[in-house]
């Protein structure tokens, strides 16, 4: 019998593995991680070319940053634990930030509701039964000035999950910055500012897709001289993986939309390396641990690579991919919540192996309601034992030369680029989009998922299988309409008390603006300085530039 | 089902302005393999959309799938106005729905509500049932 150390591969999967496989069938016939790649039963050496280590993975902070956009990545400084938050009304609102921070959170981030979210005020007939449900309501400048009282805005880092209402959203901030007199190159932050993956995921999309990267483009160029702190867009995977796609096409679909946004912002006459700096993205963090720190991997190898050999980049700050991760609402059960600790645990612990920059941890109660704060309390407790207690941020990206991991960062990037060329053929990612690429992709996977789920050839504990009959009742957090009220009075009386009109002038430019080829902020900062109200500002918009209409693709 | 040519037809909805479609588009997926005819709105849909869709294509269930806790406020004023358009048919709805409120939503004329984790077995047996639909196996 062959001794082990003088064994190929190849030698001990035909004559170790293959009979022992032969006594013993596996548990599954073919093993694949969700993005359909086969896993071999072993990696070894040969599925790592020694030559092409260097090169491929190379060292953290330099070029194609596999390993990481930091020299001492979490040695030097922790992610930014962000739990995403917001619900009722700017005080409640407040209150909650106020306790996270309290409580040892070190940056913000917003959730606003859906009416904040597709431009409408909160007492418009559309916004019925939405205010402050799925986050805080800010129609106007005061709501912000609310939701930030008696928080620095010169020493806080705020992200907002913002898109089609970006650039109102932000201009509220800069409005109350400027009031308290923070100067405005202090601020730091993100807003999400992507609309491309609303057409295909996430849907509070506004006005048509042309217009709609007209002001992504507008904001990246007014934010590169006023507030270059500040992350201009968070290209997401989430929302695309969230509704169902693999892991793949996850880091495809975003790279694909990040590259319209600079073949946008190229053609708006901006110059790569201008805008590129504040160019942020963010992913999932799934349950497949492996495939997902090799996710992270092989999507900052790819960002770099096609910067440098698309846009030819020159300055290593835009070739940088860096993201914020939340973990998967998607994974979580309403049956046995308390399960749902422990995957979110096993995600987050994904994405700080795979270096991310921020992370939210989603809470247990999540599948029935928004999270309780003693839930919320929860997740953050999880960010801080992963950062404090486990020891994984003691050295940087410490999965990297495990065969398997480098193999799967390899094989995702592989499969990533073979869909962005895909995409390019059908003339990039808007048209895609026009198309129903993405979102025929996306469905397929997700229907295949649950038809996976329904057969039992997918295990979700507690739901499919080691099941547990009748659940206690979680108590969960519920919205007082009480607080909708004093949104509504609130929004009556800046009606009332404003300058109606100077608010009117400044709408009636606005007009103007957005008619013209002239960057569209300065007129929407002037909007919202002057008690124009989100959905008076998105009025004078869709008037200009029409509404979205859905493809439906089921 | 009437006759064995004329498959029932089921209204998928997204009431509100809620854009989570992964659960309703699986469900009019798995619905229409299933046998039935399905129309899906799409997303950002009034009730009174949704009631003018039901009445247009003359469907024997809906469907209404919602995620954004406006359920209390949305699916009432979608059921009162299919009783004042005289249509008296099965509403069925699926989403993030607080187990508390399902006793409330009943009352108001919701006849069935699948949280999440419902398999869709479960759903497409439903569907089958209250629009007397034979189960292939039958």
């Amino acid at each position: 019998m062959t001794n082990g150390s003088n064994m190929s591969k190849q030698e001990w999967l035909e004559s170790v593995y293959g009979p022992a496989v032969a006594r013993n069938k596996e548990r599954q016939d073919r093993f694949e991680t969700t993005s359909e790649i086969e896993i071999d039963p072993l990696y070894d050496p040969s599925d790592v070319t020694e030559s092409e280590f260097a090169s491929k993975v190379g060292y953290p902070a330099r070029y194609p940053f596999t390993r990481g956009v930091q020299p001492t990545m979490y040695r030097g400084r922790l992610w930014t634990m962000r739990q995403y938050a917001g619900f009722a009304s700017a005080e409640e609102t407040n209150r909650r930030y106020q306790y996270l921070l309290e409580q040892g959170q070190t940056g913000l981030s917003m959730a606003f509701d859906l009416p904040t979210q597709t431009g409408y005020d909160s007492d418009a007939p559309l916004a019925l039964g939405e205010v402050g449900k799925v986050g805080v309501p800010v129609a106007h400048v005061e709501d912000m000035a609310i939701v930030f009282d008696g928080i620095d805005l010169a020493k806080v880092s705020t992200s907002m999950t913002i898109n089609a209402t970006a650039s109102i959203l932000l201009a509220y901030y800069i409005a109350v910055a400027r009031r308290e007199g923070v100067p405005t190159k202090e601020l730091r932050g993100t807003v999400q500012n992507d609309i491309l993956k609303e057409y295909i995921a996430r849907g509070t999309y506004i006005y048509p897709p042309a217009p709609s990267m007209r002001l992504i483009t507008d904001l990246f160029e007014y934010c590169a001289t006023e507030t270059p702190a500040w992350n201009t867009i968070s290209i997401s995977g989430y929302h695309m993986r969230e509704a169902g796609s693999t892991a793949a096409q996850e880091i495809a679909f975003t790279i694909a939309d990040a590259i319209a946004y600079v073949d946008a912002a190229i053609a708006a006459g901006l110059k790569v390396d201008d805008f590129g700096p504040q160019l942020s993205f963010f992913f999932v963090a799934q349950s497949n641990l492996l495939e997902e720190v090799a996710k992270y991997r092989a999507a900052r190898r790819l960002w770099a690579k096609i910067m440098v050999e698309r846009f030819g980049s020159e300055n290593p700050r835009s070739q940088m991919l860096r993201f914020h991760t939340q973990t998967a609402g998607v994974t979580l059960t309403a049956q046995q919540p308390d399960n749902n600790v422990v995957r979110s645990t096993l995600q987050a612990l994904a994405a700080v192996l795979g270096g991310t920059q921020s992370l939210h941890v989603n809470s247990k109660d999540e599948a029935l309601a928004l999270p309780s704060e003693d839930a919320v309390t929860l997740s953050l407790r999880t960010q801080q034992v992963l950062a404090y207690e486990s020891g994984v941020t003691d050295t940087v990206d410490p999965l990297a030369g495990s065969y398997f991991v480098e193999a799967m960062t390899d094989k995702l990037e592989e499969e990533a680029r073979a869909y962005i060329e895909r995409i390019d053929k059908m003339g990039g990612a808007v048209r895609a989009i026009e198309n129903g690429f993405p979102q025929q992709e996306i469905g397929d996977a997700s229907y295949k998922y649950q038809t996976q789920v329904e057969s039992r050839e997918r295990t979700v504990v507690g739901v499919n299988s080691f099941t547990s009959g009748d659940e206690t009742p979680m108590e969960i957090l519920r919205i007082n309409p009480e607080e909708t009220k004093r949104q509504v009075d609130r929004l009556e009386r800046v009606r009332r008390e404003r300058d109606g009109h100077k608010a009117q002038a400044t709408l009636e430019h606005l007009e103007a603006v957005a008619k013209s080829s002239d960057n569209s902020m300065p007129a929407i900062i002037d909007c919202v300085e002057a008690g124009a109200t989100t959905g008076e500002i998105c009025d004078v918009l869709r008037g200009v530039f029409g509404m979205h209409k859905e493809l439906l693709v089921v | 089902m009437t006759t064995a040519t004329a498959p029932a037809r089921v209204l998928i909805a997204k009431p509100g302005l809620d854009g989570h479609d992964r659960g309703a588009k699986v469900v009019a997926r798995a619905l229409r393999d299933a046998g039935f005819e399905v129309i899906y709105t799409g997303i950002r849909q009034t009730p009174e959309m949704i009631v003018q869709a039901a009445v247009q294509e003359d469907v024997d269930a809906i469907g209404l799938s919602i995620l954004s806790g406006a359920h209390l406020d949305l699916l009432p004023a979608i059921v009162n106005g299919l009783r004042e358009n005289g249509l008296d048919i099965p509403v069925f709805s699926g989403g993030i729905i607080p187990k508390e409120d399902y006793e409330a939503l009943k009352e108001m004329g919701i006849t069935a509500i699948f949280g999440p984790g419902t398999s869709l077995k479960d759903i497409v047996d439903f569907t089958r049932e209250v629009t007397g639909t034979p189960s292939p196996e039958d």
